[in-house]
């Protein structure tokens, strides 16, 4: 199952659905054969997209928009916040390579920012699936959701079999005392190795896959704050994402924790495939494990796929 | 359809005298966007009393017609409008800018028969567009109206919408640009000149009537002659004037939104009814 098959398969069903792109076909390039008239590419426009999803919505649509993350989410904002989030319409946003994913694109491709502009929306949800399984494991439920929602679409393999989703829920791999890592979207796959290099160095060590941003799951963050270390791990800008979402959690539960965040701290990243960006961002399983300890250690790191896609 | 044979002129002409007043009463105790409202005035009567199929009996109906307010400041002709066809009790009026209603300076669905929120320029061409599209899916007969401002016309998005409306071949769509030759603070063709404006839509694809937009016989002739071609965009373009019906600011620059004092606004209802001309001190160029 991919996402495509996925969205045509609740498309076909559902005759609310309508599936729509700023010529950003990279995920749908099949589905216009099966949805004929409800497929609609507005070309480069992404602000003209959001407003006639809006107005399909006002229809009883529920659109399902594709763009590149960071022109959906930053050329397009004022459209997604005045026309989704003020009436609460349930547009759902795919957002094509956000964060890391946009690798060689360089800076102006670069989604970093992405959670913390729509989690600053009222009504807005947010989602970032850890891989593929991940995201088909969490899309029908929010495509069900009638209210706006935002999703970092990653349909990167990790392997990993995810446990069933359930909105506002994290997803807890693993518990742990002295170090709980905290993450989302396509570094899951690097946190699962760093847990393992740390647990392999002795410590015990909790993973959590956020999945969901907003609402997110404060119980699963104050649960976190309990071991001696939380570490949050995200492709985004330090501001505005997890990092802020675990600060503002703490402070409203009068809780404290000792946080090391690894985030892009006022700056974009230098432009490669992605397993260079990693690891020259130091965001290999590797590198965040040996960061934590303070250590090198002769762990090995993984191969790390190149995205199968360009655009 | 609600297309109609004939027209009563004198009726209309009454009956939008009667929403100049309502929209001249807003324009006191925080003010309003007189200038824009009373351009749009005629046009936004005609629109509801003669041609769109939606009132009362079916604001809920998904086989009514749409209007949608993109340059939004003139809702208090919409107000006016609404008062006059019984959409809206005259009483609400009162509540202008009150906490304990939702009659401000922009468009809100909180106001049945509002289509849609707008205040932020070139959004509800896009909104409307998705309309159209639907009604289009679903084989319907419905039309969707998008009143916009010359101004408005300034921004990217309006374009946008042209080209996405002439590649979707929305016939069931109308732009109606409010040509009242102004943009907040100065004179179009001084800032951002638009002419020719007919050849700019007609370029994008779209299918133009240029009319005078105070002149209920030349808007009922443009609008029965929807659609104006099978397979394009409407637009029609109502040359009109800032301010029409008030001489004393009719196209002037620094009457845009007017905050008049009650006295100014007795004298201002005098001259709607071709009194004499009103001695205005209140400040000018309030920009909100």
């Amino acid at each position: 199952m991919t996402y495509e098959e996925l969205l045509t398969r609740k498309a076909t069903a559902d005759d609310r659905f309508i599936v729509m792109t700023a010529e950003n076909r990279a995920l749908v390039r099949n589905i216009h054969a099966h949805l004929g008239n409800r497929f609609i590419d507005t070309g480069i426009t992404e602000q003209t997209m959001i407003g006639a999803a809006a107005g399909l919505a006002l229809r009883g649509r529920i659109p399902v928009v594709h763009a590149l993350a960071s022109f959906l989410t930053m050329r397009a904002f004022e459209f997604v916040r005045t026309d989704a989030g003020i009436p609460n319409l349930p547009i759902k946003l795919s957002s094509f390579i956000p964060g890391f994913l946009s690798d060689g694109n360089g800076p102006t491709h670069q989604a970093i920012e992405d959670i913390a502009l729509m989690r600053g929306i009222p009504n807005m949800t947010v989602f970032a699936p850890a891989d593929e399984d991940d995201l088909l494991k969490m899309l029908p439920d929010i495509w069900d959701l009638l209210a706006p929602s935002y999703v970092r679409i990653n349909t990167q393999k990790s392997g990993y079999e995810h446990t069933a989703f359930e909105l506002g829920k994290a997803e807890v791999v693993a518990e742990g005392t002295d170090v709980t890592i905290l993450t989302y979207g396509l570094l899951f796959a690097q946190t699962l190795a760093a847990a393992e290099i740390l647990k392999s160095e002795g410590l015990s060590v909790g993973l959590i896959n956020m999945r969901s941003l907003k609402p997110v799951d404060e119980q699963a963050i104050l649960k976190a704050a309990k071991s001696k270390l939380v570490v949050t791990v995200e492709d985004h800008f330090l501001t505005g994402g997890l990092y802020s979402i675990v600060a503002e959690t703490l402070l409203t539960h009068q809780a404290t924790a000792n946080v090391l965040p690894f985030a892009l701290n006022e700056k974009w990243f230098k432009p490669s495939l992605l397993p260079n960006v990693l690891q020259n961002e130091g965001f290999t399983g590797k590198q965040i494990a040996e960061k934590i300890l303070g250590y090198t250690t002769s762990a090995v790191q993984q191969n790390i796929a190149v995205p199968q896609f360009s655009e | 359809m609600t297309n109609k044979p004939t027209i009563d002129k004198q009726k209309l002409q009454q009956t939008a005298l009667k929403v100049r007043e309502h929209i001249v009463k807003m324009a006191t105790d925080g003010g309003c966007f007189v200038g824009a409202s009373l351009s749009a005035a005629d046009l936004i009567l005609y629109l509801y009393s003669e041609w769109l199929n939606v009132g009362n009996h079916n604001l809920n109906d998904p086989d009514r017609d749409y209007l949608f307010l993109s340059k939004g400041h003139d809702v208090p002709a919409l107000y006016g409008t609404f008062v006059e066809l019984r959409l809206m009790e005259k009483d609400r009026l009162k509540n202008h800018l009150s906490v304990d209603d939702n009659i401000y300076w922009h468009p809100n669905t909180k106001i049945p028969g509002i289509e849609f929120h707008s205040g932020s320029l070139g959004h509800l061409p896009s909104v409307a567009i998705g309309v159209a599209m639907d009604i289009k899916i679903r084989g319907g007969k419905n039309r969707v109206v998008c009143i916009l401002g010359d101004g408005e016309l300034n921004e990217g998005t309006c374009w946008e919408a042209v080209l996405v409306a002439n590649a979707y071949k929305l016939d069931n769509l109308i732009f109606v640009v409010d040509r009242n030759q102004f943009q907040a603070n100065l004179p179009t063709e001084e800032l951002i000149p638009l002419e020719p404006l007919h050849d700019k839509f007609t370029a994008f694809g779209a299918a133009v009537k240029r009319i005078d937009g105070h002149d209920f016989d030349a808007l009922h002739n443009a609008f029965s002659a929807y659609p104006f071609e099978k397979g394009k965009l409407n637009v029609v373009i109502a040359d009109t004037v800032r301010g029409k019906g008030l001489p004393s600011i009719e196209r002037r620059a620094d009457r845009w939104f007017c905050n008049f004092t009650a006295t100014e606004i007795d004298s201002l209802l005098k001259e709607l009814h071709g009194e004499h001309l009103s001695q205005l001190t209140s400040e000018t160029l309030v920009v909100r």
